[in-house]
């Protein structure tokens, strides 16, 4: 187990320096910061001694090691746009992003696993049909339409729900949340939904087609023999067993979620982490953008951590391999 | 009488809360007035921070923290403050917090030094006067500094932020999300990209014309958004509504949309500099450098038709580099000469050389102006009747302005043909359009940073250096008609049009729209 977890660390700051490197070269072709930096009755001298402090005249590789360097103390140094430390930027974002991402998945799965477990089991029902024909519109249709839509038909015509924004938010120190509120939970229905929909879809056919194949095997065939009630194989056997592939795709589309939460708080001005990194764009803000891209990757290398190890709690076959019988816990 | 009496009624704080929420594309960067010079930046913490010298509905000079203002002879300026003023914590508004806040406006960190190249220095005569000597006659001094707040040196030197955020180092400053002024609001919460609060400031000197009890701006970036939140009473302003939506708006009861014209006029330019251009099929010379090309280009490009088709109607046409309201825009030149048919395009062309026409790339931003790559769209079709076939490279404003802007040492840009758009925001004057986009570019005088195409007149180049440093009004205006007239003669620039500033608001706001894009907050009333 510990063999395992140290490997996959290793191969983590493999993948990280990978992402740097390609994060990197990228911020070369996203233009020149200075002038957004800058007033239009800046002189040249100006703009060219703060080009050379800011350490834009020296080679990329040059720059690139200065920039991990850095990294690994934890110093993402200041925006160019804003004049603030970048960790603490993205730290104040991250709540909002965070919260969102987990409705979103919460949302996803609540609604998405139902979904599929019923049109698996009554493939030919009508009301399977219209799901599946649902879904298809959540799988086609691009995510900034959805909200548009969403805030168009809740927010400007029914005036039931906020079109954009946090609504309210407590303070706990460390963190705002949206949970204590009426008016924050509020707000973070539209864009949940926005951003999960795609994710139900997938989950509600991926279940859907896994529950298929099991409904199809021996050992189903065999408990219905044995007079299990419908309940207890339906739930018991066949959904179990459909859980391990839903399980990585959740965990995997979890970091994407956060990573593609961009469009979603985009639509919905949602202050998190992801219109910060659009806005950082627009002004090649390479900072705020490097460590953000560094965090994204960094995420994606946890969550298939964790999801590994989930196996194990689940699949009890892979708990007989390697020694690590133990983990599972019972 | 009936002015007292309306004085006591004001004074009267009403008993109902009138929040004001308003969004805009983009977040103010920094509650430090001095850390970049931009109009939002400006315009945003101007409501905080008050200025020597503000401007007025019509943008014209009009006492605020100075009551007087003026040259006591050529190279030396006074201004007497404002008495009985004080900074929202209580400390009395002195002569020393102007020098603090001008010294600090003119050190490091600071992105406010293009308004101090004239300053030789700052002092302070007594405890209400304060004087400013320049190193040569400067008479816009007072219209540059509308654009800065007066900061307190106590509240600076006790929260440690002296000078404004260097951005070169890993540290950051007290003043970048805190605030304290003289000013009509005063900052309650700043979270920054989420939501800044604004609520009065009782003890404000001024009589506020606004009935606002408290003001939450957010930005909110997509457009769509912006107009679906005003539209359901989320918000009660929105700025910059995209033009594609106006309409919706215009038809809703409860919104009303604001269009003026803005003082940026938008242009294309040339490169006269190379003496062969870097993108075109013409070798061996620059088909620029002949005025009857540029006479060609000019009056090929029907603006009328651009405003009908690509703005909808929300732009201005205008023949000059200046708009109306700015000091030196000078009207009987603003006059666009008839539009050339195809054949008569091509004549000139071919009278030049051109027989053929010729090849030439273009340069176009896609996310800075109304409508840009638009309209650089029209204007390739317009010039492809004339025979001219325009390779059009339209692209991000970061991408966009390191092609084309003059490098290092006033070494010129990477551009043919581009689009820039222009407003002289720092003094309200053309000699800044002057300075900035005709004179020809030079590392020695300085001059010419954004002409980006490297056009040069000497003689306009006498009259800018001759307009920057006269007092005498007279003689300045008939310098500023002369140069005029020269760049318009000589088909230097492309001028198209003044984009339209376009707001909307809910029914029950009243607002002032003014023309430099900045939305003050003290003239706004909820009913």
């Amino acid at each position: 187990m510990l063999v395992f977890i140290l490997r996959r660390l290793l191969q983590s700051i493999a993948v990280l320096l990978a992402v740097g490197i390609v994060a990197f070269s990228l911020f070369r072709y996203v233009g020149d910061p200075i002038n957004a930096m800058v007033g239009q009755d800046t002189s040249m001298e100006e703009r060219e001694e703060l080009r050379e402090k800011l350490g834009l005249n020296d080679p990329a590789p040059f720059q690139f090691l200065r920039f991990i360097g850095n990294a690994v103390q934890g110093k993402f140094g200041l925006s160019y746009r804003t004049s603030e430390p970048v960790g603490r930027m993205i730290l104040e974002r991250m709540p909002a992003t965070l919260e969102l991402s987990f409705c979103a998945a919460v949302f996803a799965i609540l609604v998405g696993i139902p979904m599929g477990v019923y049109s698996g089991l009554y493939p030919r029902h009508w009301t399977s049909r219209l799901l599946q024909a649902v879904s298809l519109v959540g799988i086609s249709l691009p995510t900034f339409l959805i909200g548009i839509l969403l805030i168009l038909v809740f927010a400007v015509w029914l005036r039931l729900l906020p079109s954009f924004g946090r609504g309210e938010t407590v303070d706990l120190g460390w963190w705002t949340t949206n949970f204590l509120t009426v008016k924050g939970l509020e707000a973070l229905i539209l864009p949940s939904i926005t951003l999960g929909l795609f994710q139900l879809t997938l989950i509600m056919r991926l279940v859907r087609s896994e529950m298929l194949e099991v409904m199809r095997t021996d050992y189903i065939k065999f408990a219905r023999a044995r007079g299990l009630t419908n309940r207890a194989i339906n739930f018991g056997h066949a959904l179990k067993n459909t859980l391990v592939p839903v399980i990585t795709v959740a965990g995997l589309q979890l970091g994407a979620i956060i990573a593609f939460a961009i469009v979603t708080e985009t639509v919905f001005a949602w202050p998190g982490m992801g219109l910060l990194f659009i806005q950082s764009v627009q002004f090649a803000d390479v900072p705020v953008m490097a460590a953000y891209l560094l965090l994204i990757g960094l995420l994606f290398v946890l969550i298939n951590l964790v999801v590994d190890l989930l196996y194990f709690a689940v699949d009890p076959r892979l708990r007989g391999q390697g020694g690590a019988a133990r983990v599972g816990g019972h | 009488m009936v002015a007292l009496a309306c004085a006591a009624f004001a004074a009267v704080p009403s008993a109902d809360a009138k929040t004001f929420r308003w969004a805009n594309a983009g977040d103010v960067s920094s509650m430090d007035p001095y850390s970049r010079n931009e109009t939002f930046l400006l315009t945003f913490n101007s409501n905080i921070y008050d200025p020597l010298v503000r401007r007025n509905k019509d943008l014209a000079l009009e006492p605020a923290l100075a009551v007087k203002w003026g040259q006591v002879d050529k190279t030396t300026w006074f201004f007497d403050l404002r008495q009985g003023v004080k900074f929202s914590d209580g400390t009395p508004f002195t002569a020393d917090d102007v020098v603090f806040s001008l010294k600090r406006a003119m050190g490091p960190g600071s992105n406010m030094t293009g308004y101090f190249v004239s300053v030789a220095d700052v002092k302070k005569v007594n405890d209400h006067r304060i004087e400013v000597v320049t190193k040569y006659p400067d008479p816009l001094l007072a219209e540059k500094w509308a654009a800065l707040g007066m900061m307190s040196k106590a509240w600076a030197e006790k929260n440690n932020a002296v000078n404004s955020a260097d951005m070169t180092k890993n540290e950051e400053n007290f003043a970048t999300r805190n605030a304290m002024g003289t000013g009509a609001f005063i900052l309650k919460e700043r979270k920054a990209g989420e939501r800044t609060v604004l609520v009065p400031n009782p003890n404000w000197w001024d009589k506020p014309v606004h009935n606002l009890t408290e003001v939450i701006f957010t930005p909110v970036a997509n457009p769509a958004t912006r107009v679906a939140a005003i539209k359901a009473g989320d918000i009660d302003m929105m700025y910059e509504v995209p033009p594609a939506d106006t309409e919706t708006l215009k038809r809703d009861a409860n919104v009303k949309v604001l269009e003026g014209p803005e003082t940026r006029v938008v242009f294309l330019g040339f490169d006269t500099e190379r003496n062969e251009l870097l993108e075109s099929n013409v070798k061996g010379k620059n088909p620029f450098k002949d005025k009857r090309v540029r006479e060609a280009f000019h009056r090929s490009i029907d603006v009328d038709a651009i405003k009908r088709t690509v703005m909808r109607g929300q732009s201005f046409p205008t023949n000059l580099m200046v708009a109306p309201g700015i000091n030196g825009y000078v009207k009987e030149l603003d006059k666009r000469p008839a539009l050339l048919k195809a054949e008569e395009a091509k004549k000139l062309l071919a009278d030049a050389g051109y027989p053929n026409g010729f090849e030439v790339g273009m340069d176009c931003p896609n996310d800075r102006y109304v409508n840009d790559e638009k309209i650089c769209q029209a204007v390739v079709a317009m010039l492809a009747r004339a025979g001219i076939k325009v390779n059009l490279l339209a692209q991000t404003r970061s991408k966009y302005f390191a092609k084309i802007l003059r490098k290092g040492n006033y070494a010129p840009g990477d551009t043919s043909f581009f689009m820039l758009g222009w407003s002289p925001a720092s003094t309200y004057d053309v000699h800044n359009v002057f300075e900035q986009l005709i004179q020809t570019p030079s590392a020695q005088t300085k001059k010419g940073l954004f002409n980006a195409g490297g056009y040069s007149n000497p003689a306009i180049d006498k009259l800018s250096d001759a307009m920057e440093q006269e007092i005498d009004k007279a003689k300045r205006d008939e310098m500023i008609r002369q140069a005029t007239k020269l760049y318009v003669d000589d088909y230097a620039y492309i001028p198209l049009h003044q984009q339209a500033v376009v707001w909307a608001a809910r029914k029950n706001i009243e607002l002032v729209q003014l023309a430099d894009n900045s939305f003050p907050l003290r003239f706004v009333n909820v009913k």
